[in-house]
C-alpha cells in the first residue's frame, strides 16, 4: 500500500513540475491561468490522496481550502482582471523560450542536488517530492525574473506560492491549521490588492509592461 | 493575559473603526488615540513581565519573554509618537492636495493594522503566524506606499510588493523545512512550530534541515531587513511613501524583521552548535554597512539618503548578533532601540523640511534654521546622533560593536570603520548646508508636530549616557538569551 501511495504522489509531483515548465513556455495570458488553474486541481488532488492514504483530518480541510483558493477564487480573479484590462494576448519575454527552458533544467538538477540530503531525512511518505516542490520554487522565481508584463509575474508568484503549499502537504503532511488558514488569507488579501494595484499602474502609464517601473534606478 | 489581549486587539479595532470613519477630520485624533491606547497596554503589559516573569497563553499561541518584550514597548512607543507627528503632517498632505479623504481613510485603517502585524508578529509563539504577520505587514503598507498614485510611487510600490513577497516566500520553505526538522522530535499536536517547543527541543532538531532552513529564512526575513543584496525594494519604499510610513518602516518594520532573524539564529545555534549562522549574518550584514555606506554618499533625495542610512545601521546590527556572545548582543539590542528612535525622529523632521521646500531634492533645501529653528536643529542633532557622535546611544552601542570587533574579527574592523567614516563625510557634508545657510523654504500651514522628534533624541540621549537598571537588566537576560549563554 504506502508503495501505491508513493507512487501516486510522486505521478502528481511530476505533474506539477511539467506544469510548471509549461508555465514557463507560455505565451498567451489566458492559457497561463487556464494552467495557474491546472496546477491548483493537481494540488488539491495530491492533498486529498494524502489525507485518504495518511488519516490525516485536517489535510481534507486544507484540500478544501486550495480548492477554492487557488481553483476557483484567484483564477476567476485573475479572469476578471484580464478582461477589465482587456490584456489578454500579449506576453513579451527578456529571454527566448528554449534558454529559458535550458536554464529551467539546470534549476531542477540544481534543486535535487540541495534536497536530497534533507529527502531521506523525511518520516513522510512523499520524501521524495520535497526536491520536486524546491524545483517548482525555483522554475517559478525564474518565470517571475523573465516576464516583462505585470500579469504574468504574478501569476509566477502564484505558482510559487502553490510549489510552497505542495512541499509543506508532500514533505510534512501539512503545516498547523492556524498557519494554513492565515497563509490562504494573505495570498488572498494579496491578490485583491495586486488588483487594485495594476489598476492604478494602467491609469497611471496606459501600459501593464512592467519596464516602465525602472525609473527609479540606484544613484 | 488581558494586557495582552488589550495589545492585540485595540490596534485591530482601530483598523477596523478607522477604516469606517478614517476619511473625517478627526480621524487623525482617534488614530492618535487608539496607538496611545495600545501604548498604555504595553507598558502595563511590561510591568507585568518585570512582575512576574515570562507568560505563555492562548494555547501556548502567545508567548512574551524578555527579548520581545522591549521590542514590544518599542514598537507601541514609536507608533505611538509617529501616529502625534502624521496629525499636522497628513493635514498639511492633504491642504497640498495630495491626499483625498478617501486615501486619508485608507491611510489611517492601514496605519493601524500595521500596527497590529508587528505586535502580532512579535507577540506570537509561532513560527508559521511570525511568517504571516510578516506577510500581512508588506500586505498592509504596500498601498500606503503607493498612496500618492505618482509613477514614481506606483514603481516602488511594486518593487516593494514583488520583491518583499518572493524574499517571504523563501521565508516560508524555510519554514516548512523547520516544520520538518521538528516533525521528527516533537509529537504534541499542533506544536511543531512553538517556538518555546522549538527551543526546548533544539538539540536534537537535525543539524542538515536546520541549516538549509536558516539560509532560507535568513535570505526570506533578511529581504524585509533590507539586507544587501536584497536591498532593492527599501530605498523606493521609503523615498515614495508618506513621510510616517517611512518613519514605521524603519523604525519597526525592519526591527521586527530582524527579530525574526534572531528567533531562528537562536535554534539554529542550538541544533548545529557550530558559527554557521552567525557567520552568515557576518557576512550579510558587513556587505550591508559598505554597500550602503557607499550608495548613501550619491543619493541626492533625502528620504533615499536616510533610508540607505538604515540599510547600514541594520546591517551593523546584523553584524552585531552575528559575532554572539553577551556584550555583541547586548550592543545589538541596544542598537536597535536608538536605532529607532533617532531614524524616526530623523524622518518626521526631513517630512516637515521637504513639506517646507515643497521637495525632497537636497540641494533645494536651504537654511532651514532661518525659517524653522526647531526643524533645524531637530535634523542636525538627529544626523549628529545617527552619526554616531557621542554622547549619544549609538555611539554607546557603534563602541561596543567595534571593540568586540577588535577582539573577535579583527579583519572586519577596517572595513567597519572605512563605511562608517564614508557615511560620515557624507551625510555630514550634505545635512549642513540644507540646516545653516541663506533660506528657500516658506513656513507651513499647520504647526508641525515636533515634540516627538525630541522626546526620541532625549531618549536616545539618555540611553547613551545613563541606562536605567531595569532596561539594562532586560538587555542582559535578552542578550543571554540570543547569546545562548
Amino acid at each position: 500500500m504506502p508503495g501505491l501511495v508513493t507512487q501516486l504522489i510522486n505521478l502528481f509531483a511530476v505533474m506539477l513540475l511539467l506544469l510548471s515548465f509549461a508555465l514557463l513556455s507560455q505565451r498567451r495570458v489566458l492559457s497561463l491561468i487556464h494552467l495557474f488553474t491546472l496546477q491548483g486541481a493537481t494540488l488539491v488532488m495530491s492533498t486529498t490522496a494524502m489525507a485518504f492514504f495518511t488519516g490525516q483530518p485536517h489535510l481534507y480541510y486544507s484540500a478544501a481550502l486550495t480548492f477554492v483558493l487557488k481553483v476557483v477564487m484567484i483564477p476567476w480573479l485573475l479572469h476578471r482582471l484580464i478582461v477589465r484590462l482587456n490584456v489578454r494576448w500579449d506576453i513579451e519575454m527578456l529571454i527566448n523560450i528554449p534558454t529559458t527552458m535550458l536554464l529551467g533544467i539546470v534549476l531542477v538538477i540544481f534543486a535535487f542536488n540541495l534536497a536530497l540530503p534533507i529527502s531521506q531525512l523525511s518520516v513522510s511518505v512523499a520524501r521524495g517530492t520535497l526536491g520536486i516542490a524546491l524545483a517548482c520554487v525555483l522554475l517559478s522565481f525564474l518565470m517571475m525574473i523573465t516576464r516583462t508584463k505585470a500579469i504574468p509575474q504574478v501569476i509566477g508568484f502564484l505558482a510559487m506560492e502553490n510549489a510552497l503549499f505542495f512541499a509543506a502537504t508532500s514533505a510534512t503532511y501539512g503545516m498547523p491549521m492556524v498557519v494554513e488558514l492565515g497563509i490562504a488569507l494573505d495570498v488572498l488579501v494579496g491578490m485583491i490588492i495586486l488588483g487594485v494595484f495594476m489598476f492604478q499602474i494602467r491609469e497611471q502609464f496606459d501600459s501593464l509592461d512592467i519596464r516602465h517601473l525602472e525609473k527609479l534606478k540606484e544613484d | 493575559m488581558e494586557a495582552l489581549l488589550f495589545v492585540l486587539g485595540i490596534p485591530l479595532a482601530g483598523g477596523a473603526v478607522l477604516g469606517l470613519v478614517g476619511h473625517r477630520d478627526s480621524a487623525s485624533d482617534l488614530n492618535v488615540a487608539f496607538s496611545f491606547a495600545t501604548f498604555v497596554a504595553t507598558a502595563v503589559l511590561t510591568a507585568q513581565i518585570i512582575a512576574d516573569g515570562p507568560i505563555l497563553v492562548l494555547h501556548e499561541q502567545f508567548f512574551v519573554d524578555p527579548l520581545n518584550v522591549f521590542l514590544v514597548t518599542l514598537t507601541a512607543f514609536v507608533a505611538f509618537t509617529t501616529a502625534l507627528f502624521a496629525r499636522p503632517y497628513m493635514r498639511i498632505e492633504r491642504d497640498h492636495g495630495k491626499m483625498t479623504p478617501p486615501r486619508m481613510r485608507l491611510f489611517h485603517s492601514m496605519y493601524q493594522l500595521f500596527s497590529f502585524t508587528m505586535l502580532l508578529a512579535l507577540l506570537t509563539n509561532n513560527m508559521g503566524l511570525l511568517w504571516v504577520a510578516m506577510e500581512a505587514a508588506t500586505l498592509t503598507t504596500v498601498l500606503l506606499v503607493a498612496v500618492y498614485r505618482t509613477p514614481a510611487s506606483l514603481e516602488a510600490a511594486w518593487k516593494y510588493f514583488i520583491l518583499c513577497g518572493v524574499g517571504i516566500a523563501q521565508a516560508l520553505f524555510g519554514t516548512i523545512l523547520l516544520y520538518l526538522a521538528s516533525e521528527r522530535v516533537i509529537v504534541a499536536e499542533g506544536g511543531g512550530l512553538l517556538w518555546t517547543n522549538l527551543d526546548a527541543a533544539k538539540g536534537s532538531l537535525e543539524p542538515t534541515v536546520m541549516a538549509l532552513a536558516f539560509v532560507f529564512m535568513l535570505i526570506g526575513y533578511g529581504t524585509k531587513v533590507g539586507l544587501a543584496p536584497l536591498h532593492n525594494w527599501l530605498p523606493d519604499a521609503h523615498a515614495e511613501g508618506p513621510t510616517p510610513i517611512s518613519a514605521v518602516l524603519s523604525g519597526l518594520l525592519l526591527n521586527v524583521a530582524l527579530y525574526a532573524i534572531l528567533r531562528c539564529k537562536v535554534l539554529t545555534d542550538g541544533a548545529l552548535q557550530t558559527r554557521f549562522a552567525g557567520d552568515l549574518m557576518i557576512g550579510f550584514g558587513l556587505l550591508s554597512v559598505v554597500l550602503a555606506a557607499f550608495f548613501l554618499s550619491r543619493q541626492r533625495d533625502i528620504k533615499r539618503m536616510f533610508a540607505y542610512s538604515s540599510i547600514e545601521h541594520m546591517g551593523l546590527i546584523t553584524f552585531a548578533f552575528g559575532m554572539g556572545g553577551q556584550i555583541a548582543s547586548f550592543a545589538g539590542l541596544l542598537h536597535m532601540t536608538v536605532h529607532s528612535l533617532i531614524k524616526s525622529a530623523i524622518f518626521f523632521t526631513v517630512g516637515h523640511a521637504s513639506q517646507k521646500a515643497g521637495t525632497q531634492v537636497m540641494d533645494q533645501i536651504r537654511g532651514l534654521m532661518r525659517v524653522s529653528p526647531t526643524v533645524g536643529w531637530g535634523l542636525m542633532l538627529g544626523s549628529l546622533a545617527i552619526l554616531g557622535m557621542p554622547p549619544f546611544g549609538v555611539f554607546a552601542s557603534e563602541f561596543l560593536i567595534l571593540t568586540t570587533a577588535m577582539r573577535d574579527f579583527p579583519w572586519a574592523t577596517p572595513l567597519l570603520l572605512l563605511a562608517l567614516g564614508v557615511a560620515f563625510a557624507a551625510m555630514l557634508g550634505k545635512v549642513q548646508p540644507m540646516v545653516f545657510g541663506e533660506t528657500t523654504v516658506k513656513p507651513l500651514a499647520h504647526p508641525p508636530a515636533l515634540i516627538p522628534v525630541f522626546v526620541h533624541l532625549a531618549l536616545g540621549l539618555m540611553l547613551g549616557l545613563y541606562i536605567p537598571p531595569y532596561l539594562d537588566n532586560w538587555y542582559q537576560q535578552a542578550a543571554r538569551l540570543i547569546a545562548g549563554g
